[in-house]
Formats: C-alpha cells, structure tokens, sequence
C-alpha cells in the first residue's frame, strides 16, 4: 500500500500528521529541517538553553505545543527530517537525505511547504550584513545572533514589528523602523484587523513598545539604498519630508511573505492569480483539495494565512484526505475549521490593506539595481528585454536570466514580475507564471541512489 | 571584523575549524554561517563580480550561501551545522 505523505513539519504539516495517526493511518512525514516546526516555530539547536517563552513569546504556548505534538507521534509516523523533496511527479517524490536520493510513492500527498519572505529589491541589497525580515528572525532564534551591532528594519508586514522588537528585547541596537505603509492605510484596516482583536493587540503591543523605548517608527518611509563596500555601512530612506540618511552595518527588510509553490506545480496543480496574495497559487478548495486527485494543499505554501491558519488548514486536509479514502470524519469539525479560516481570511484581508503593497515600486527602481542576485541580472536588463518585445516572465528569464539562477526566482520572481509588468504596461496578473523546475534545489553530483 | 553579533547562548563548548587555511573557533550548535560570520564579514564571492556575499534568507531558499568543506561537499552554510575540524574555504566568485 502506497502511504499518504506529508510535505512540510511546520504547523499545517504537523496537525496534518496527528489527524491522520488519530485515525490509524500512518503517513510519511518529509522535512528539509533537522527539527520540525516550520519556520515561525523553528526550533534551536538541542545544546541551546533558552526558554520557550524567550524564543517565541507570546507564541510559546502554541510553538510547545505544536513541538510536543511531534515529539509524541514520532513512533506512529514515518517522520523524516533533513530531507528535500527536490521533484514530484504524478505518484512519486523524490528526495535527498544526507547525500542520498531516494524515491517515495504515494497515494495521496499533503503539500505543507510554507513561505519565504517577499523581496522588492533596493540597491546595495547584496551587500553582506542585509538579509530578509524572516532571516533577520532565524539568526536570533535559531542561533542566538543579531544579524549586526546596528541594525534597520525596513520594508512592511507584520514580521517588520515583530522581529525588530525581538532584536531590542534580546538586547540588539535598533537604530530605526522604517515601515513602508503610511499610517492612514493601517487606520483604514482597522475594520478588517478587528476580527482577530488578540493578534491585532499583539502588532499595537510591538509597536507601543519600540516607541516606548525610544526606537525610532517611521511610517510611509522607503528604504532608498543601502551604501558601503564590503559591507553595509548606511542607509538613505525617505518620505514626504525628503531623503534621510543612516548610519547602521546590518538592514533586514521584506515586503510580507510569498507561498512556495514549486512542488505543487510539479504536481500538476492548476494555479490561478491571488489578487490579495498578488501572486499565483495553486487552486483549492476549501478543505484543501487542489486540482489534482491525490494532491492536497495546507497552509502559507498555498497561500499566506499565518501559523494558526496553517495548523487549521493541515487538520483540514487531512481530514479531506480520510474522507477521500472512506474514513468518517465529523463533519462539525470540518465546518468548524473551515469557518475559523474565513475569519483569519478577515483579517488577513485587513493585514493587506495594513502593510499595503508598495505599487511605485517598480517605477521608482532604477535601471542599476540588481533583482536577480544569483545571476546579477539588473532592472534595465530586465526592462530591455522587456523593449525587444518580450513580455511573457518566463521567456524574459531565457533572454535575460533573471529568476533562472540557483534560487529559481525565489527571491526575485516577485520583484521580477513587478518590472515586466511595469515596462511593458500590463497588470502583473497579465505576464504570466514563471514555471518550476525540479530539481527545485540544486544537488550535489554523483548522488547516491538508494535502491 | 564579525559581521554577526552573539546576543545569547554564549555558553556552549568551542569548536576548532579552519577557515580558507586559518585556524578559527566557533560554538557547538553553530551552523557554517554563524561559524564563519563570527570571525568574519562573507561566505562567497559571487558568480559574475566576484562582490561578496553572505547569505540572505538564512532558510535554504536563496542558495547564497554555499562554501566548500574539506572532502569536496558543497554545502549550504545556512543549514549545515559545524563539526569539529571542518575545513571550510570560500570560493572567490568570478567576475565577467
């Protein structure tokens, strides 16, 4: 028998496994980490002492529990961490594990594959000492770094607020906040953010708190450039006032998180534009069944809802998954769940409308910025392409490369996307997709083959 | 010059590396990354300047990260944690 596999050990994954093993299935649980958890509750190296509450703070309760959730069902699952699912086809993935490839059969397959921070590049972005807003979080989290003795935050979404007060609380100089959304659009997300009052008290609580410490906001501020030469030495930054300038060796900045999409599109998902999430997504239902028969969808891979979404979204799944193959299920929690998520789709509506998505973008980003960073390809390359009459993402990247490096336009797909959209004057919606390609990390050579 | 700052944690035994040559130390449960950004300030040079980088999601996903060990891996610093005697060299990049 071919078992149901689990894509992803953070929250939506691991709710996925404990939903199924209540049911006396025993799925296969693939992790690229070496601990579960995701990336919101990664956990520390086991030699790290901090407690919980340190590392997550007000999600401590919610990441121990999640932690321990995984902990108790290791013997009733097929759990493998460290390894990468680097293809997917109609029946099959196949994976790394150190060094080794191997190939899984499945019969149904929950795609819990998470998030990446969403990045509109600015120039001096490669330098070493700027890093995304999520990776800004791991060093601390993870392994008890700042990424810098002076650090800026920059960019919008609720991670901005979070990660720069995680910093100054660990005992991190943070020199400024520079949210790119003005506070007139957060006031008008008010209505939305209301229906989550205990997450919406959690973003005013981080804020209150950086003010309260002196830490300077700035609200509808740009991040212009990053300045130095082996490394970051300052920033300029601007607003209705004009341009600032600041001195700091470290900026951690995103736009808000994008969905990883490449296994589902491996799969043979059907996908189609999210204007809220601006991007493309793999369709689902709303229990989380894609286009594809044996193919099921849970938590911010298939679009950005949060960790609690996420875990809701995995039991939901699963519960898609029993019911496909015949269990019953009470279908009270299914409705429960199901209505629980269009509550956070609420308030996720209002986070949008909150840390609006900065539309000048592309506009204002000069032809010398670089938005590929594995293959240096700039905006004004990208944009001539765009003059010779191409228009259609993935035939830019032939001609130009941008989105085709190590990366596969994880980082720059977005901001690729915007640049095409812009010079060729149509929506974004309207470039189309830039397609997957397994393997969707790059392998080492003479890999192994387990028989 | 580290470009990354230890805040907590501290308290964990050494471990002996080297780095491009140099003898370094680092902390059991470092990852290559923390390792190498302790006691300095890049993992790699880029593939078409040669300009330095060091890293940027610190999650396996942009692939800036990669550095060679002594027995000829390729390996993501990112995600790698450090072992005892890893021998650990940066390649330069290449520019155009």
């Amino acid at each position: 028998m071919k078992p149901v596999v689990i894509i992803g050990a953070g929250p939506a994954g691991i709710r996925a496994a404990q939903t199924l093993v209540a049911q006396g299935v025993r799925p296969v649980l693939l992790d690229e980490a070496a601990r579960g958890g995701g990336q919101i509750y990664r956990r520390q190296p086991a030699n790290f002492k901090r407690s919980a509450v340190k590392l997550y703070g007000f999600e401590a309760r919610k990441a121990k529990a999640l932690h321990q959730t995984l902990d108790t069902l290791r013997e009733q699952l097929d759990y493998r961490p460290d390894t990468l699912v680097w293809n997917a086809e109609a029946d099959a993935l196949d994976t790394l594990h150190e060094g080794r490839a191997a190939r899984i059969e499945f019969s149904r397959v929950i795609v819990a594959t998470g998030a990446t921070d969403r990045i509109l590049p600015v120039q001096g972005w490669t330098l070493p000492g700027v890093y995304s807003l999520g990776a800004a979080q791991i060093a601390l989290k993870f392994q008890g770094c700042a990424i810098g003795e002076r650090v800026v935050f920059a960019g919008s979404g609720p991670l901005l607020y979070l990660v720069a007060y995680q910093y100054a609380k660990a005992g991190a100089k943070v020199v400024a906040v520079l949210d790119s959304s003005p506070f007139s659009a957060q006031v008008r997300a008010l209505p939305g953010l209301l229906s989550q009052p205990a997450t919406l008290a959690k973003g005013i609580y981080y804020r209150s708190w950086l003010s309260a410490h002196g830490i300077p906001v700035h609200q509808g501020a740009t991040l212009q450039r990053i300045d130095g030469e082996q490394r970051v030495r300052s920033l300029n930054w601007s607003d209705a006032k004009g341009e600032h300038q600041l001195a700091c060796d470290a900026v951690a900045f995103a736009h808000g998180l994008r969905s990883e999409t490449q296994l589902a599109d491996l799969l043979g998902c059907e996908f189609a534009w999210n204007p809220l999430n601006r991007a493309w997504l793999p369709q689902r239902d709303r229990a989380g069944r894609s286009s594809v028969a044996e193919v099921y969808l849970a938590g911010d891979g298939a679009g950005i809802m949060g960790a609690d979404a996420a875990e809701m979204a995995g039991e939901r799944a699963a519960l898609a998954v029993l019911e496909d193959n015949g269990h019953p299920i009470a279908p009270q929690r299914c409705v429960q769940l199901e209505q629980s998520l269009t509550r956070i789709n609420t308030f996720r509506k209002g986070l949008e409308q909150a840390f609006i998505f900065p539309e000048h973008w592309a506009a204002n980003t000069a032809d010398e910025v670089m938005i590929c960073r594995c293959e240096e390809v700039r905006a004004g390359d990208i944009r001539q392409v765009v003059r010779e009459g191409h228009w259609e993402i993935n035939r830019v990247k032939a001609h130009c490369r941008a989105g085709m490096g190590r990366c596969q336009g994880r980082m720059c797909g977005a901001a690729t996307a915007e640049i095409i959209a812009g010079e060729s004057q149509r929506a974004v919606s309207q470039i189309g997709r830039l397609r997957a390609q397994a393997p969707v990390k790059p392998l080492p050579f003479g890999l192994e083959v387990e028989s | 010059m580290a470009l990354l700052k230890r805040l907590a944690e501290g308290d964990r035994p050494a471990v002996n590396f080297t780095l491009d040559g140099q003898p370094a130390s680092a902390l059991l449960g470092d990852t290559v990354l923390t390792a190498v950004l302790t006691c300095s300030e890049h993992l790699r040079g880029s593939d078409f300047s040669a300009e330095p980088r060091a890293g940027f999601c610190l999650m396996g996903a942009c692939q800036d990260c990669w550095v060679r060990l002594g027995d000829g891996r390729r390996v993501r610093a990112c995600s790698t944690l450090l072992e005892t005697d890893h021998h650990i060299t940066r390649e330069p990049g290449r520019s155009l």
